[in-house]
């Protein structure tokens, strides 16, 4: 099943792919260098105790990132 | 090397460094790479040095040189920050693309960490395009050994087109190879760039790159420039205003050019933003097409420990309690650790006080000398290393595990909702980690922190973490006065927790301070943060050990020594000039009393806190010996430093407010200079003064009237 959602709707344990990226300015130069470009496996690992931020795992690396920067990196679910 | 009229002196000082060669035909080379691969602890390997190592993303802040000799041929190695782009963000991010662009280095090495090597690689492509000469190091093979990646490195060297080594820095090995490649790179020609831009990105450059080569020369690639004032990164075109010493963009044919290629961009639909993306998108595709048949990994994440480990330590019924555990179990041990050999200190270094004063009187030194140097100086120095090196001894090296382990960062997860909701940055966390060691170190290592304001409030607040001189002083009353000086597990258990206690307290004051300089002079709202988990690692617990003791505390203790001896003599010579019909050491403390008083404390306790700006490990030994120089006494331990307290009007509101004075009082001086010198501001350093003062000041007369209130 294919669908459209932004990173912050993952769960830990499911698995997506990027399709798109709508962060502005300075960041989004840093999520692509980190590896969020379009294309790529992303899997939600951990969300944090109080909720915010979720980590992440893209390029064999643990990416922590707040809710309102996981909603700007567009996915579609491969695995949830 | 000559071109235009570059003065190239001038950048190497960019970055906060000024690079010192030993003789003119040394080679200066930067380490540089993303954060925490292992830079630093190449860097100390081959130097000598002993740059900040540990688990965590963020520790080297500045560029630092050391010398590496071999061959006969000098190196001036330069470790510095990490950073994950060139594309930098922050402060310590810029002070490396600086170096490595603008400070002329003859080499670069780049690190690379084995088990996430495509996302390394997109720097290690960023660094081949600026067109100097590099060579990469990838680190952490037993790492990638352990977790069944297996590396080609040959076809990485060849795909590349510049000299690949693989090491394993931590265990010394493949260091001496790394070296012998550098120097023979050194030898060959610069590398060419191996990234492909898109046609209409390619023939921009070709067009752009004539026209600049006459102002960049031989010092920076024409083409590499060109791309950049393509994709627009503000920060980097100003450090490159600065190193030609004009403004590119306003000469007229390069002003003319881009211009002509902006408006063809625009007929053919193209926005800025695409080329943009297409610009960062190409490192990253042509990291993953390098990558693949280079590295080997299994198909499921090798990751399952890390992940399993952090569950326990960042999952919502866990993660909050093994972080106050953690912190109870640490100051516990600390200051049950810490009894039994400061009584023994205190015993020796007094009976030597003893001794030293009878040795004086049989060869006839004058009584004045003894009392001056022997019954002042040494009695506030052996005061200070009593009190102040058992804890420390015992606190750094359990702190040093933590760190190395990589439970830092943790906590910097755990906690950024928190800051997110006083406005601020969940690294803050991390430059508080850093602030129980030192708080000016706390200061510069804001530097991680993106936001120029975040960073600010990181900085000011910097000071609600008690640093290691201070929490000695927390430790000393809390078990002199709170829980009663008896030896006994249930007793330090019950310290350690008024401790934590304390230090939750400072923690709360962090976030509540933050919150209103977000509303008043810091208004902004939370931006954006990304934050690595880097996987855990075992520690090496025996040079944790050596290094935490004799690099840290010996240093630390070094410099409350040389603080406190002055001190002590000024004490000496204050309580033994007469004013009046008392001494001016009386007088002084009356003249502080009132003052005192209204906090819960005394005039003693504010001179105490006074003295103890150069450093607060003197605080404590200071306010003991006003008091037995005031009463005549000349030496006493353990018990008899209650009832000294006792007999001087010490009473349990009396111990607390010092507690929360201790806490939230003026930044040491060490604390003060750094944050001048990292704000640039001498606004900034004094409400970096005044908002600890002042909250100290509100808290602890809020204290008094409530108590008197309840009494
Ligand atoms: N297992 C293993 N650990 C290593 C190796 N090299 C470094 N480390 C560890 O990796 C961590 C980071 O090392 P540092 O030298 O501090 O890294 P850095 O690149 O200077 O980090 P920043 O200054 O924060 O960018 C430390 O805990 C080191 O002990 C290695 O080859 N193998
Ligand atoms: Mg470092």
């Amino acid at each position: 099943m294919i669908e459209n959602k932004s990173l912050s709707e993952l769960v830990p344990g499911s698995k997506a792919i990027i399709t798109g990226l709508c962060a502005e300015g300075g960041i989004r130069r840093r999520l692509q260098d980190l590896g969020f470009v379009e294309g790529s496996q992303v899997d939600c690992v951990n969300v944090s105790p109080l909720g915010d931020p979720t980590a992440y795992r893209i390029s064999n690396t643990i990416i922590a990132l707040r809710h309102e920067d996981a909603d700007t990196i567009k996915v579609r679910v491969i695995q949830s | 090397m000559n071109s235009s009229n570059l003065d190239i002196n001038h950048f190497n000082i960019l970055g906060g460094l000024s690079v010192q060669k030993q003789s003119d035909s040394d080679y200066v080379i930067a380490l540089a790479g993303n954060p925490n691969v292992g830079k630093s602890t190449i860097f100390n390997a081959l130097t000598g040095m002993k740059q900040h190592t540990g688990n965590w993303p963020g520790k080297t802040v500045e560029n630092v040189q050391g010398y590496y000799k071999l061959n006969e041929q000098g190196y001036v190695l330069v470790d510095i920050p990490g950073s994950y782009s060139l594309m930098a963000r922050s402060a310590e991010e810029e002070a490396a693309r600086d170096f490595i662009c603008f400070g002329n280095p003859d080499a670069v090495i780049v690190v690379c960490d084995a088990t996430s090597l495509q996302r390394n690689l997109n720097l290690v492509l960023q660094i081949i395009e600026t067109g100097k000469r590099t060579v990469v190091c990838v680190n952490l093979l037993d790492e990638a050994n352990q977790r069944k990646i297996e590396l080609n490195l040959e076809l990485l060297e060849k795909r590349l087109g510049v000299p690949v080594v693989g090491t394993t820095a931590r265990s010394n090995q493949g260091l001496g190879q790394l070296m012998n490649t550098l120097a023979d790179s050194l030898t060959e020609s610069a590398p060419e760039s191996i990234i492909e831009y898109p046609e209409y990105v390619q023939q921009s450059i070709a067009k752009l790159a004539p026209l600049i080569k006459p102002y960049t020369g031989n010092h920076l690639s024409a083409e590499w420039v060109a791309a950049r004032l393509l994709d627009g990164d503000q920060s980097f075109y100003q450090s490159l205003t600065d190193f030609l010493g004009l403004d590119l963009k306003e000469q007229t044919a390069v002003k003319n050019t881009l211009k002509e290629i902006k408006n063809n961009f625009r007929k053919s639909g193209i926005t800025q933003l695409e080329v943009e993306d297409a610009m960062a998108e190409v490192f990253v595709l042509k990291s993953i097409e390098i990558f693949q048949g280079v590295v080997k990994e299994p198909a499921i994440p090798s990751d399952k420990r890390d992940r399993k480990l952090d569950k326990l330590f960042t999952s919502k019924t866990t993660g909050f309690p093994i972080m106050f555990l953690l912190l109870l179990l640490v100051f516990w041990i600390t200051i049950s650790g810490a009894n039994v050999p400061s009584a023994i200190l205190a015993k020796a270094l007094f009976g030597l006080e003893d001794w030293l004063a009878n040795a004086a009187i049989t060869i006839g030194v004058p009584t004045i000398l003894i009392d001056m140097l022997i019954h002042g100086v040494f009695n506030v120095v052996a005061w200070v290393v009593s009190v102040m090196l058992p804890p420390m001894a015992i606190f750094f090296p359990m702190f040093t595990l933590l760190e190395d382990f990589g439970y830092l960062p943790r906590v910097a997860f755990n906690l950024d909702r928190i800051f997110k909701s006083c406005d601020a940055c969940g690294k803050q966390a991390l430059t508080m980690c850093m602030g129980f060691g030192c708080n000016a170190v706390g200061v510069t290592g804001s530097k991680i922190i993106d936001s120029p304001r975040e960073r600010l409030i990181a900085i000011i607040t910097n000071n609600f973490v008690p640093c290691n001189g201070r929490f000695p002083i927390l430790i000393s009353i809390i078990s002199i006065f709170l829980v009663g000086s008896a030896v006994g597990s249930l007793n330090t258990f019950f310290g350690a927790l008024i401790l934590v206690t304390t230090i939750l307290f400072g923690v709360g004051m962090t976030f509540l301070i933050s919150k209103i300089l977000s509303m008043t002079v810091l208004k902004g709202v939370p931006s954006s943060f990304t934050l690595e988990l880097p996987p855990y690692r075992k520690p090496q617990v025996g040079k944790v050990i050596v290094r935490s003791i004799i690099d840290r505390t010996l240093k630390v203790l070094g410099r409350a020594i040389i603080a406190a001896a002055p001190a002590g003599l000024i004490i000496w010579i204050l309580n033994n000039l007469q004013m009046g019909n008392t001494t001016l050491l009386n007088s002084i403390t009356n003249l502080f009393d009132p003052f005192g008083k209204a906090l819960g404390m005394d005039g003693a306790i504010i001179i105490g806190f006074i003295l103890g700006m150069p450093a607060n490990e003197i605080v404590m030994p200071i306010i003991i010996m006003i008091y037995s120089a005031q009463s005549g006494l000349i030496e006493l331990e353990g018990a008899a430093l209650g009832q000294l307290l006792i007999q001087n009007g010490w009473t349990w509101v009396t111990a607390i407010s010092t507690l929360l004075f201790t806490l939230m009082h003026w930044p040491c001086a060490t604390t003060l200079l750094t944050i001048r010198k990292e704000t640039q501001s001498s606004k900034w350093t004094v409400i970096s003064f005044l908002v600890p003062t002042l909250a100290g000041i509100i808290i602890t007369f809020l204290f008094n009237s409530a108590v008197s209130l309840f009494l």
